[in-house]
């Protein structure tokens, strides 16, 4: 009671009532900027978003678990700290959203699924551990596509997200409540996942910064797995160097995680971005513009951002990318096949949730399953069990992995050519609730774009680069070299130190 | 069944814990006996979101073992996920290696009756263990203990070279062997360490024509017995199947059959019909494997001496029989525990004497290895040593030995405290001698007169001064002062 009162009391002053209109517009950066300064309290940033949340949210979905006594918590410790003259680290005091598939000890980990629906991880995802070590504050767990599958979050087995720009449309997926709490500014910044392009539509829906980092570069340590060959967690954010912020944390070597990459140098992403991009290569691929279907407002959007790229001083050349057509196939083969044997462990047995009155042991997996998973995850483990079946795994999974190879080495050749490779995120904007929602491979579409760096490993960025007609978000997508989110960043920041795209916050969250 | 012409052909699958200390793919100790659940962590329960990373000391100790059976090692291997649904399995896959194992084509050379055989090895590969599902009580559930679960696996495959229930137990001696001379795995069957799997079948000759009966492969044995044993029952078993019903290896399926110990039989668990799809593919959470040529001659070059070649110099050098000299070859420590008591000018027969006799006794009592009853090598070549020099008798030792076991003393205090330092002064016992001789005129005529009691009354009149003088009298010396006294 006491610390409600102490709460609306320190919303209530005057002086508060400036700092909030401030913290609306204000980036992670100069959050934790002011906060380590001392003009800003970590108690009063977490109370302004713990604000917004009670605002918005109950329209908007995007969060399963609202973590309010956790970060004010973990506020006060910070700020108590930096009252003592230390340093909590470079992320101090600054409120994270985090996607529920990735493991907290202090919160129920669902992964939006009936399945896990009181699931509590016995221990903190690797990036939770990085996080709170930099400082971060984790104010929530968002909402998503039931295990990261789809590209809407509208498989959610807890609820529907909506899209902050227009409330009957999605925000984009799987990490739509990632993407919806920093647009809607219900945390500053958040962490998805992106196996398919999980990360990348939803910024694009949302009219927000959101990067897949390089296969390898952030430990997959406590990230529920979907398909784990493809999956990768990174940040959303509102421009740039809040990404390159997060980045910095999450990034490195972790002995858990066999693929992760050890680098010799930790890099600092911050500090790399302020170089100029002129003379720098950015590749156009002709496939992606041959594809038919298009929106042509976004065709337009790309066209005009190539220019500010073009004045900057880059050089636009254009590239093949000849294997891009069996992309979607070769996705949904190895995806689903992970997936099938990745999600067995979800059986009623050890934790989760267990079917009520099961016959025999062979129906505590049956009926667990069936009651557990929702349709669209059903779908993919048939799929990808299908793929693995003796006497079709060759034809199929097998082709798949050459055909995945191609598309590495078609990546491989482009970037012996240009720096970077600049394309559309997706081919519409945010579309209407319930729209492909029967049709799943149309929705499979969506990801046309985002697909091929999961295949091949590569870093790839969604920025925001203009708005359609009837105000949706428009997304460009930068796709970089191997372990070269450098450059990706480097050229956004240099894009929207032209642009104010990504500074636009949608009406109904002001 | 006797007028029927027929080979035995079995291959056989081995499972063998490897002693490392953490498990296959996280750091939980690799340890057994704890209670339930106790040695587990959120990677070997499957938590959500884990992720496995290989030990490496594993697959070192494969890599030694394949070595040991002059396998090729695979410079590129992978894991792969091998999907089935049990309870004891919690990501219900089991991480394994499918179609590249760490080593493949060896040979392990046995000894039979005399004869030399080699035995063809198919592959060596590293998996992990699956947990242990609980069926106390009438309770209407099970419970799982994962302790277990993610405890590194050597499966060892050889090809269909075993000819007879009796090479196939002999090929498991010689493989325990094998890996606790290695040092890889404690190789304990009681607790499970050593699992046998064999495939049998047969071809039989008749009217000129060859009839192979269906493979069956009988699950999960627990010991060289039981493999014995369940392998002559499969043999009979075949053949009154095959003349009751004519199927064959053609027109039949493989099956998979358990021993049931107790009633001496195999049953029937399932056809191939039902057999499971496992669905492998390559874990996307491991990383291949790629060996460097450096590390496994580094490997090869430190393997100890093999049990096959150490056999056969402990029957040459320390006159032991074959029996003798496979039960101490069998565990390394043993046979090392013995060569370093032997290097302290231990007489050879004496220390022999002692490792087949009550050393042996006492470590079968306990169920345990001579090395692991923890006498050190001084305290044994000691005792030896006594019994060389004519300080204690050979009764004494014994007695000796078992007061090693409980107490850290060295064997000359004990002898001492327990008064059993051999008297060999002459007048000492001759007083004795006399004593006895005045005791018992009737026995002194008999020994003096040739015939059938003269004998017996030498052994009795020994005895009586053996008694007389606790046991401490050197019966050497005994012998001549009495052979003396009654003058033969």
């Amino acid at each position: 009671m006491d610390r409600f009162l102490k709460c609306r009391e320190c919303l209530q002053t005057k002086k508060m009532k400036n700092v909030i209109e401030d913290i609306l517009k204000m980036t992670a950066t100069e959050l934790v900027k002011d906060i380590k300064t001392g003009k800003l309290t970590a108690r009063q940033v977490v109370e302004f978003y713990l604000r917004q949340i009670e605002r918005c949210d109950r329209e908007m979905g995007a969060f399963i678990s609202i973590l309010d006594d956790h970060a004010r918590t973990d506020a006060d410790k910070i700020d108590s700290r930096i009252a003592a003259g230390e340093n909590p680290g470079p992320l101090s005091g600054l409120p994270i959203a985090i996607k529920d598939n990735m493991c907290t000890d202090f919160a129920p980990t669902t992964c939006a699924s009936k399945i896990l629906i009181d699931y509590r991880p016995p221990y903190n995802a690797h990036v939770v551990e990085q996080l709170q070590k930099a400082g971060a504050i984790v104010i929530g767990k968002t909402n998503l596509d039931e295990f990261a599958m789809g590209s809407s979050t509208e498989n959610s087995g807890i609820k529907i997200t909506r899209n902050p720009w227009a409330p009957d449309r999605v925000p984009g997926g799987s990490s739509g409540g990632s993407g919806v709490a920093v647009a809607a500014r219900m945390a500053p910044v958040s962490l998805g996942s992106d196996t398919g392009g999980s990360i990348r539509l939803p910024a694009a829906f949302c009219g927000i910064c959101g990067l897949k980092p390089t296969y390898g570069r952030v430990s997959r340590y406590g990230l529920v797995a979907y398909g784990s060959s493809l999956d990768q967690i990174g940040p959303f954010g509102c421009d740039a160097r809040d990404i390159a912020l997060v980045l910095n944390t999450i990034a490195g070597y972790d002995h858990r995680d066999s693929t992760s990459v050890p680098l010799e140098h930790a890099a600092d992403f911050t500090a790399a971005m302020e170089k100029p991009i002129a003379g720098l290569k950015i590749g156009i691929v002709k496939e992606y513009h041959a594809q038919g279907g298009i929106d042509p407002e976004i065709t337009q959007a790309i066209e005009q951002a190539i220019k500010v790229f073009e004045q900057s001083g880059a050089k636009i050349i254009d590239v093949d990318l000849p294997h891009t057509d069996y992309a979607v196939a070769c996705y949904y083969l190895v995806a689903t096949a992970e997936a099938s044997s990745n999600l067995a462990r979800y059986d009623g047995v050890h934790y989760g949730y267990r079917t009520p009155n099961p016959t025999d042991y062979i129906d505590v997996y049956s009926s667990s399953r069936a009651e557990g998973f929702g349709d669209e995850v059903k779908r993919r483990i048939m799929l990808g069990t299908y793929v693995l079946s003796a006497g079709y795994y060759d034809a199929y999974y097998l082709k798949a992995l050459k055909v995945r190879t191609l598309i590495k080495q078609d990546f491989d050749k482009v970037f012996e050519k240009v720096d970077v490779i600049c394309a559309p995120v997706a081919p519409t904007p945010a579309f209407k609730i319930g729209e492909k929602v029967n049709d799943p491979l149309t929705m499979y579409l969506s990801d046309i774009f985002t697909i091929s760096a999961n295949l091949a490993g590569i870093p790839a960025l969604a920025i925001p680069c203009g708005f359609t007609n009837n105000n949706l978000p428009i997304g460009l997508q930068l796709l970089g070299k191997h372990f070269d989110e450098e450059t990706l960043l480097r050229t956004a920041w240099d894009y929207q130190k032209k642009t104010d795209f990504h500074r636009q916050i949608p009406e109904m969250v002001k | 069944m006797s007028d029927i012409a027929y080979k035995v052909i079995i291959g056989l699958e081995i499972h063998i814990q490897l002693a490392t200390e953490s498990k296959m793919f996280c750091s939980c100790p690799n340890h057994f006996g704890d209670p339930p659940n106790s040695n587990v962590c959120p990677v070997c329960m499957g938590s959500p979101g884990v992720l496995p990373v290989m030990n490496k000391k594993a697959y070192e100790y494969a890599v030694r073992t394949a070595l040991a059976l002059n396998c090729q090692i695979a410079k590129f291997t992978k894991w792969d996920r091998k999907s089935y649904y049990y309870p004891d399995l919690p990501k219900n896959y089991q991480i394994s290696q499918y179609d590249l194992p760490l080593s493949y084509d060896g040979l392990l050379e046995i000894s039979v009756n005399g004869e030399h055989k080699q035995i063809r090895i198919r592959r060596v590969h590293l998996e992990e263990d699956a947990g242990k599902l609980l069926h106390e009580g009438n309770v209407g559930f099970s419970q799982v203990d994962l302790n277990r679960t993610g405890a590194p696996l050597m499966e060892i495959v050889t090809e269909p070279d075993l000819s007879s229930a009796e090479e196939a137990r002999v090929f498991g001696a010689e493989l325990r062997a094998l890996v606790r001379t290695l040092g890889v795995s404690e190789a304990n069957m009681q607790e499970g360490h050593m699992r046998l799997e064999p495939n049998i079948n047969l071809a039989i000759q008749k009217d000129g024509k060859e009839y192979r009966t269906p493979i069956t492969e009988v699950k999960n044995l627990g010991s060289l017995r039981a493999l014995e044993r369940a392998i002559s029952y499969e043999i009979n078993r075949q053949i009154a199947d095959w003349q009751q019903t004519g199927i064959t290896l053609e027109t039949g399926t493989k099956s998979t059959r358990g021993w049931d110990d107790n009633q001496g039989v195999t049953v029937l668990q399932r056809e191939k019909e039902e057999a499971h799809d496992y669905r492998y593919f390559p874990d996307p959470d491991l990383v291949p494997v790629v060996v460097e040529q450096l590390w496994v001659d580094e490997i090869k070059k430190n393997l100890p001496e093999l049990p096959m070649i150490r056999r056969v110099r402990f029957r040459k050098d320390f006159g032991f029989n074959e029996k003798d000299a496979a039960t101490l070859v069998e565990d390394r420590e043993t046979a090392d525990l013995f060569e370093n008591a032997l290097t302290l000018g231990t007489p050879v027969k004496t220390l022999c004497n002692h490792f087949i006799g009550f050393w042996s006794m006492h470590a079968n009592q306990r169920n345990i290895t001579i090395a692991q009853l923890g006498i050190s090598a001084q305290r044994i070549a000691m005792l030896a040593k006594m019994v060389g020099e004519g300080k204690i008798n050979p009764t004494a030792a014994a007695v000796i030995a078992e007061k090693m076991l409980v107490c850290t003393d060295d064997p000359q205090v004990i002898a001492e405290r327990e008064k059993l330092i051999q008297v060999s002064d002459v007048s000492a016992l001759e007083t004795i001698i006399d004593e006895v001789l005045a005791a018992n005129p009737k026995a002194m005529e008999d020994a003096r007169t040739p015939g059938k009691k003269q004998q017996k009354s030498v052994g009795f009149l020994l005895g009586q001064v053996m008694q007389k003088s606790r046991g401490q009298a050197n019966p050497q010396v005994v012998s001549e002062i009495l052979g003396r006294k009654i003058g033969n």
